[in-house]
């Protein structure tokens, strides 16, 4: 049996023949449409988003500056220097030297306490793996994401840093915003 | 000179003393000059708003001082010339093409009588010759030299596309953009650009009315000739680089913006007299004498605006397209425009 096209041809519709006086028309049609278009951009106003002075706020999954979790009743660090972080850390950005908690100077929860966290932000890859790796929830990744700084020194955060309040620099979007 | 304050309007004067035409031609330059940032401006503004995006606004009230931040920028950079580029016609190329284009706006009338200026009557208008488009024609022609000797001078590829391009698009669009305003001349029967504001006084129409044919050959003629999208073939940044100025910074390639800018405003102010009237204003014949110069500006805002908007809209033209377009739709509209315009005169006379 031999295989009959007919059934496969498709017409396709053609737009009118270019040229003449219908073409001319036409090509003036256009020309008017399309600064109709554009004129309707400016009716309908900007979009633009000023962003210094204008910030579109975060998710709350939004992966920004690390911060560091203390206890809310005793004032202990939930930091007990595992370094199960810096393990995860695929940028090997974190560095922790862990000391014995003492009962003269308790400084954590557990046995031991992060003598020195630091988290070099330059290496960062915000990846979240350390949050994850965290055993007792004590990093978590923040909201603020403008660390842009003018020296790489100053780019590596210290416990102290990462402990602290953040200044609050980014909206943070409410559930079901 | 109270006697030259009551003349009926249209009487030329060259009662003007010597010191007063070399003011004039100061203020002229001076005005061309600073209407520059104003249009680079207003054009960025408005082709913000046209993409839907607030344009420059972050130096100075609203960006004002944005166009100073350029032009300063541009000044304090290095004269850079290529190798193998020849040295004066290259200093000289962009020089040529500023002052035509300021020299353009000598032409143009700003009112119709003499102001009286601490007690001296003095017109409105750099030069109010007998053949003022004659003139303004003229200006136009040698300002494209400059790109022409700019594209050429430079020894560059894209540099050279862009000035052949410029000489080829030259010859297309300046013999339909004078048949053009054959219909307005013919109309006025003078070259006398206050004479043809003067004659659409009179009628009390304006030109774009009785020759809108006319005024929309000589509208498309002129984004042409001064270089205005759909057709900056001849700078093309896509496929040229730049075109004509490829080569060209700093300071030399600020002229070329000054004069860019400048055509712009003169094309919008020579639109206005020619086909909106000039210091006319509608329904009102006893205008005082102060808002003529002010009319003619506002005329030549709306159409740098409708000139803005055409660049926010139309791509670039192809440019086989463009010179088809010049010579088989263009001047045969314009020849028949003349023709007609002719024929209505001598029968209805």
């Amino acid at each position: 049996m031999t295989w009959n096209p007919d059934s496969d041809v498709v017409e396709v519709a053609r737009g009118p023949e270019p040229g003449g006086l219908g073409g001319a028309y036409r090509v003036f049609g256009e020309t008017l449409r399309g600064l109709k278009t554009s004129f309707m951009r400016v009716v309908e106003g900007t979009h633009t988003v000023e962003y210094p002075e204008e910030k579109i706020p975060v998710y709350p999954r939004w992966r920004g500056r690390h911060k560091l979790h203390k206890f809310e009743d005793t004032g202990l660090e939930k930091c007990v220097g595992c370094s199960l972080c810096a393990a995860a850390c695929p940028a090997d950005c974190i560095r922790v030297v862990a000391a014995e908690n003492t009962p003269e100077n308790r400084v954590s929860g557990g046995e031991r306490y992060a003598a020195v966290y630091e988290i070099n932000m330059s290496r960062c890859i915000f990846c979240g793996y350390c949050e994850i790796a965290c055993p007792f929830d004590a990093i978590t990744m923040g909201s603020d994401f403008e660390l842009a700084d003018y020296n790489r020194s100053d780019l590596i955060f210290t416990k102290e840093m990462l402990l602290a309040e953040p200044m609050v620099r980014t909206p943070l979007r409410a559930e079901g915003e | 000179m109270t006697a030259l304050l009551q003349a009926p309007i249209g009487t030329i004067y060259y009662a003007e003393p010597w010191w007063a035409q070399i003011i004039k031609a100061l203020i002229i330059f001076g005005i061309g000059f600073s209407l520059v940032p104003l249009t680079l401006l207003y054009e960025r503004k408005l082709l913000g708003r046209f993409q839907g995006r607030p344009g420059p606004n972050r130096v100075g009230i609203f960006g004002s001082l944005q166009p100073m931040a350029d032009i300063g920028k541009l000044l304090f950079k290095e004269q850079f010339k290529p190798r193998g580029a020849i040295g004066w016609l290259f200093i000289a190329a962009p020089l040529i093409s500023m002052v035509f284009a300021l020299a353009t706006f000598a032409v143009i009338p700003f009112s119709g009588r003499p102001q009286d200026v601490f007690g001296t009557p003095i017109g409105l208008y750099g030069v109010d010759s007998d053949i003022g488009l004659l003139l303004f024609f003229a200006f136009s022609a040698v300002g494209s030299y400059g790109i022409l000797l700019g594209g050429w001078a430079s020894t560059s590829k894209y540099s050279f596309l862009g000035a052949m391009r410029a000489a080829a698009q030259l010859i297309s669009y300046e013999a339909a953009q004078g048949l053009a305003l054959l219909g307005v001349v013919m109309t006025t029967g003078s070259l006398s650009l206050s004479e043809i504001v003067d004659k659409q006084g009179d009628m009390g129409l304006w030109f774009i009315v009785p020759q809108i044919v006319g005024a929309f050959i000589f509208f498309v003629a002129t984004l042409a000739e001064i270089n205005r999208t759909p057709f900056d073939l001849l700078e093309a940044d896509s496929e040229l680089v730049g075109g004509f100025m490829t080569e060209y910074g700093g300071g030399r390639f600020a002229m070329y913006y000054v004069a860019e800018y400048v055509h712009l405003v003169v094309a919008g102010a020579m639109f206005s007299t020619l086909f909106l009237g000039g210091w006319n204003i509608p329904f009102w014949q006893g205008a005082p004498g102060f808002l003529d110069p002010i009319v003619v500006l506002l005329k030549t805002v709306v159409i740098v605006t409708i000139i803005v908007w055409i660049r926010a809209t139309l791509p670039r033209l192809r440019y086989d397209q463009l010179m088809s377009f010049g010579w088989k739709i263009l001047l045969p509209l314009a020849t028949l425009n003349a023709l007609v315009t002719a024929i209505v005169l001598v029968a209805f006379k």
